[in-house]
């Protein structure tokens, strides 16, 4: 796509190339030093004198009357300062939702320490504050937690729903979507397909566990917290109503940050339990979670069932489709309320053209951890779905699983195209895209007929080897707005001040890229200053792959403002006319006289008691707002080889390749690596990772040994291709985000593999496909075949 | 995740370390020796020792030692000592030089133990089902004096052996294989590194081509590793061949009793039961004299 920029270097500056040209290069990152040197500064690097550390009780029973928390042998335990139960905050409200426009919730909410009863296996109950966190943990194990096991905990979202609270159903809302006429669809079908299919509990696991530090200036009545990032503005706002305090009494400040994938910096019980001990105890107070902590109290996601039927027509187009969902919730409704059900129906549909459409998600709560987004939140599950129905009827019509998804697609001419539908509180408006140029061009990048034939050869010697596609629409640039302050200093390097927020993922490069390649400077000249209420009013932290879209307009408009007002105080010190003038890698030159001027003298000459002045505003800076009321959809396919031991059940995926449409690659290196780790997670979401629970709600996978996470030994050797055809309409860059595609389709399209490999149609039914729901699935499915197949006929090893 | 508190003492010899297992063991002290079990074990409070007792600074117990019969492994040596055959003479140092690296990960076998895995008893240990296999002999110290017991009468459950709480394991004795031994490992876990779902040892000799003296052991199947007599049965006399090694196989996972977890239902054990056994067969028929990474 053509820009301004680009425009501008042609036409004006032609005679040499454009040294600030960095949007769509690979340069390095600039926030690598520290943390490949070893001086990141963590939460858990992080120490105040005299700081208190904080350990929480949690339940051990997943559900029941709390009949007490005693926590008198505790106290006196030594380096104790305070031990709570519920009774000692019951002034503190519970923590309340960011992200739903759905009402009801509000009984659902969870308190930051268990009151009356307890709903799931590590949920907090009371909180132990001592001189040093072993004494802390000696503490906690004293703390007796008396709990009436009253009723049977519900594990099963399928179940009939019980009662939460007198009058209030684990059912806490019913979510409906839709249009069109489904029923006639329904009526006038040639074929009616029908997939029952389920998604496993796993969620985001950063190597870094959750952490807090809080301290209550006395001197200046201001609580400061370290260490919960993702939406710290949000997040400061709630702490201030939570604890009677004005916003301007509560700062958050960001550190270093080990992986956030969407769990980490929400607001938890434990950041405010250490806030509340920070004021109350007037020490600062410091609590880092333990791994097991963390695999029973950060949010699960994923968990869902999902019943859905489409009605084709002979040829294979879809007249409608409709869907059941029951979502597994956990024990409480956390900060976004019902989202991840509600987008998991309102962006199902990804690519594909449906006339009717009707959804209803079953949003209901069991006796787990809560549970809210990660990573692809609903599109990792809607896209397993979706692709094993489009499987599903291209096998029961007998066409190519390709050539359907083709007849299917939106074209590129419907672009914008409006769903009809709402997701994350937005019209669902897919604003652009070439869904069959991608097919073709993720096919060529794989070599898609070559991979058919390697797979057909081995399996024809006994190898069960598979080739599946998978077809996603993810979306990305969620706003509201975000706010850029971008200040020229006196030595011409660049701060950029914004709300958004670092969750590693290398936003202060892609944020430097475009204000350099706009403003006309040294990338590393420019410092992203971020995640910190103190440094800016407004922000909206780093989630929905929305900082590059969001911070980066807002950049990019800034950065165009201050280039202008250095242009035209460069003017007046070059004694010419600004139109004359180019701004690149830090100076003004004058094209005709080739006379110059550095950035750092014209922000000299801005300096407020500068004589060369004049009228003008002191200061080479600039605000600059980017609003934006929809999503972009950046798009793709993940393609897949996969080779699967069928006597042990183990599936080894082989190869793997990308094709990403991002619109505007500002970074491609930084992309690739999103999407590469975004597949790790994706490939841990449908071959290994699952949080189970036995009969009585115990969970069993709290450690790594127990809860399977992708090592470098089960990455398969992945290919990615990054694609601009389909730039946003939405912001004149054309930026969509590029956090969530490594994810989305990878459930969907290890399925259509393993299917293929094994040569049965519609065997994958659930994720993750461990080898012991393989084997047992792939007996079930020759006992319900009329054909009589031998599962004793497969073979096993790869190799 | 840290540990409850505990006492730490680091005797000098073996005798002193068994005078203090006397001492405090009925209190629950515990032995040292790698640690890569307990010690995260006692971080996650699944596991309070009263005291440990570090046999780290005692001289003499970190090289195996070998006579004309076999090899003693004493308390200090590590898995990583076992990933050159050279630790054993013959077919035997291969055999370990192989299954060594089977177990968990790098960093954990520079430091874990073959005693204390034995002690530990895991299911799933390699050495566990190694020294099933090759009936290896356990020898502990108490204050009272020593004791040798069989491989076969060692365990008593899972992760329970038959060892008194004041007895320390002070050496493993395995016998040496003859140099024309079959034998072959498999060994299935979900990722690399990761406790065995399912693993087998076979090994044989071939008299006139037959097969003679077959041992088949499986491990992670069962609450702790045994060898299989009647799949050894089936062996026995028989030419090696797919049709034997696969009725050995079935046997063997006839015979077995399968542990049941959340994850893992008796029914998908007993079936790899059969798939690690006719694995570790079928690749036994193909060693020859060096196999050190052929499983």
């Amino acid at each position: 796509m053509k820009t301004d920029k680009e425009a501008m270097s042609r036409s004006s500056h032609s005679r040499q190339v454009r040294k600030s040209a960095y949007i769509g290069k690979s340069v390095p990152r600039l926030e690598d030093r520290p943390l490949v040197a070893g001086e990141g500064r963590f939460v858990g690097d992080m120490n105040l004198p005299h700081q208190l550390w904080a350990r929480i009780v949690r339940s051990p029973h997943a559900a029941g009357r709390l009949l007490a928390v005693d926590t008198e042998a505790a106290r006196t335990m030594p380096g104790i300062v305070a031990v709570w139960n519920s009774d000692d905050i019951s002034d503190i409200p519970n923590i309340p939702f960011r992200a739903t426009s759905i009402q009801g919730l509000g009984p659902y909410t969870q308190p930051i320490l268990a009151r009356d009863r307890v709903r799931y296996v590590g949920e907090p109950v009371a909180v132990v504050f001592a001189d040093d966190p072993y004494l802390a943990e000696d503490a906690a194990d004293a703390v007796f937690v008396d709990v009436d096991e009253d009723t049977k905990p519900i594990l099963d979202a399928r179940d009939e729903p019980g009662e939460f609270a007198p009058g209030a159903s684990t059912e806490p809302v019913i979510i409906n979507k839709g249009y069109g006429d489904v029923a006639k669809g329904f009526r006038t079908a040639h074929r009616i397909v029908e997939l029952d299919l389920s998604v496993g509990r796993h969620s985001g696991i950063p190597m870094e566990t959750r952490g807090a530090l809080a301290e209550f200036d006395m001197v200046n009545e201001k609580l400061h917290l370290w260490g919960a990032t993702k939406r710290p503005h949000w997040n400061r706002d709630r702490i201030a109503e939570m604890l009677d305090m004005s916003p301007a009494q509560v700062a958050l400040h960001e550190l270093h940050v080990g992986g956030g994938f969407g769990i980490r910096g929400e607001l938890y019980p434990e950041d405010i339990l250490v806030c509340v001990g920070a004021m109350r105890l007037r020490r600062p107070v410091k609590w880092i979670e333990d791994r097991r902590e963390h695999m029973m109290a950060a949010n699960h996601s994923r968990e869902q069932h999902h019943l859905i039927r489409a009605a084709v027509d002979s040829d294979g187009h879809i007249l409608a489709i409709d869907e059941t969902l029951h979502h597994d919730q956990g024990a409480y409704v956390r900060t976004h309320g019902a989202r991840v059900a509600d987008m998991s129906i309102g962006l199902l549909l990804g690519p594909y053209a449906v006339p009717a459409y009707a959804a209803r998600a079953h949003f209901r709560l069991t006796a787990k951890t809560p549970a809210a987004t990660y990573r692809a939140p609903g599109r990792f599950e809607g896209s397993f779905v979706r692709e094993r129905l489009m499987d599903a009827i291209a096998h029961e019509l007998q066409l190519d699983p390709l050539e359907l998804r083709r007849r299917n697609f939106i074209a590129s001419s419907e672009m914008p195209y409006a769903r009809n539908l709402s997701a994350l509180e937005t019209e669902v408006i897919l604003d652009s895209g070439d869904y069959s140029g991608l097919l073709d061009k993720a096919k060529r990048f794989a070599g898609w007929e070559a991979l058919k034939s390697e797979a057909a050869e081995r399996r024809a010697k006994g190898k069960h080897v598979g080739v599946g596609l998978g077809y996603f629409v993810e979306k990305s640039g969620l706003g509201p707005s975000e706010l850029v302050r971008m200040t020229v200093a006196t030595d011409g390097s660049v701060e950029i001040v914004t709300g958004a927020a670092s969750l590693g993922q290398g936003m202060e490069t892609a944020i430097a890229q475009i204000a350099a390649d706009t403003l006309g400077v040294d990338y590393s000249r420019c410092a992203v200053i971020h995640g910190d209420t103190d440094k800016i009013a407004f922000g909206w932290g780093a989630h929905a792959s929305r900082v590059t879209v969001m911070t980066g307009e807002a950049s990019r408009l800034a950065a165009e403002e201050v280039r202008i007002k250095a242009l035209n105080m460069a003017a007046e010190l070059l004694q010419c006319a600004p139109d004359g003038l180019f701004l690149d890698d830090g100076v003004v030159h004058h094209v005709e006289s080739g006379a110059s001027v550095s950035l750092a003298e014209v922000a000299k000459a801005l300096e407020p008691a500068s004589s060369q002045r004049g009228d003008r505003s002191p200061g080479l800076t600039a605000e600059a707002w980017f609003h934006n009321k929809h999503m972009n959809y950046p798009y793709g396919a993940h393609i897949a080889l996969v080779c699967v031991d069928a006597e042990t059940g183990h599936v080894k995926v082989e190869r793997y390749f990308v094709s990403y449409d991002i619109g505007r690659a500002v970074n491609p290196s930084m992309i690739e690596g999103q999407i590469l780790g975004g597949l790790s997670q994706g490939l841990g979401g449908a071959l290994f990772e699952e949080f189970r629970y036995d009969d009585t709600g115990q969970p069993v996978s709290v450690t790594f040994a127990d809860y399977l996470m992708v090592s470098a030994a089960e990455m398969p050797e992945t290919a990615v291709q990054i694609l601009q055809d389909a730039p946003s309409p939405l912001n004149p860059l054309g930026l969509k985000g590029s956090g969530e595609g490594g994810v989305t389709a990878a459930g969907a399209t290890i399925a259509t593999a393993i299917d293929d490999a094994l040569q049965r149609p519609g065997l994958v039914r659930r994720l993750p496909v461990t080898p012991q729901y393989l084997l047992q699935r792939i007996a079930e499915y020759d006992a319900g075949q009329h054909d009589a197949r031998q599962s004793d006929d497969l073979t096993g090893a790869c190799e | 995740m840290k540990a409850a508190p505990f006492d730490y003492f680091r005797p000098a010899s073996l005798q002193e370390a068994a005078e203090r297992l006397s001492v405090n063991s009925d209190d629950g002290a515990m032995i040292l020796a790698g640690g890569q079990s307990l010690v995260p074990m006692m971080a996650l409070r699944v596991a309070y020792a009263s005291e440990l007792i570090d046999l780290n600074a005692i001289k003499g117990i970190d090289t195996v030692s070998r006579s004309e019969r076999g090899i003693a492994i004493p308390p200090l040596v590590r898995h990583a000592d076992f990933h050159s055959s050279d630790v054993a003479p013959g077919p035997l140092g291969h055999v370990l030089a192989t299954v060594s690296r089977h177990i968990a990960h790098y960093p954990i076998r520079q430091r874990g133990t073959f005693c204390g895995s034995l002690a530990h008893a895991d299911p799933s240990s390699e050495w566990c089902l190694i020294a099933a296999a090759l009936d290896a002999e356990i020898e502990l110290l108490s204050v009272s004096g020593r004791r040798r017991i069989k491989a076969k009468d060692w365990w008593a459950g899972v992760m329970e052996t038959v060892r008194e709480p004041e007895e320390i394991i002070v050496a493993v004795h395995l016998p040496l294989l003859p140099d024309d031994i079959q034998w072959g490992f498999y060994e299935f876990n979900r990722r690399a590194g990761d406790f065995a779902l399912g693993m087998a040892f076979c090994c044989y000799r071939l008299t006139e081509g037959l097969i003679t003296k077959p041992h088949v052991a499986l491990g992670g199947i069962e609450e702790y590793p045994r060898r299989i007599p009647e799949a050894e049965a089936v062996l026995e006399g028989a030419t090696p061949s797919a049709e034997v090694f696969g009725e050995a196989a079935r046997t063997a996972s006839k015979a077995v009793n399968p542990l049941e977890d959340p994850a893992t239902p008796a029914a998908y054990r007993r079936d790899l039961s059969a798939t690690v056994v006719r694995r570790a067969l079928t690749s036994a028929t193909q060693t020859k004299s060096s196999p050190a990474l052929s499983a």
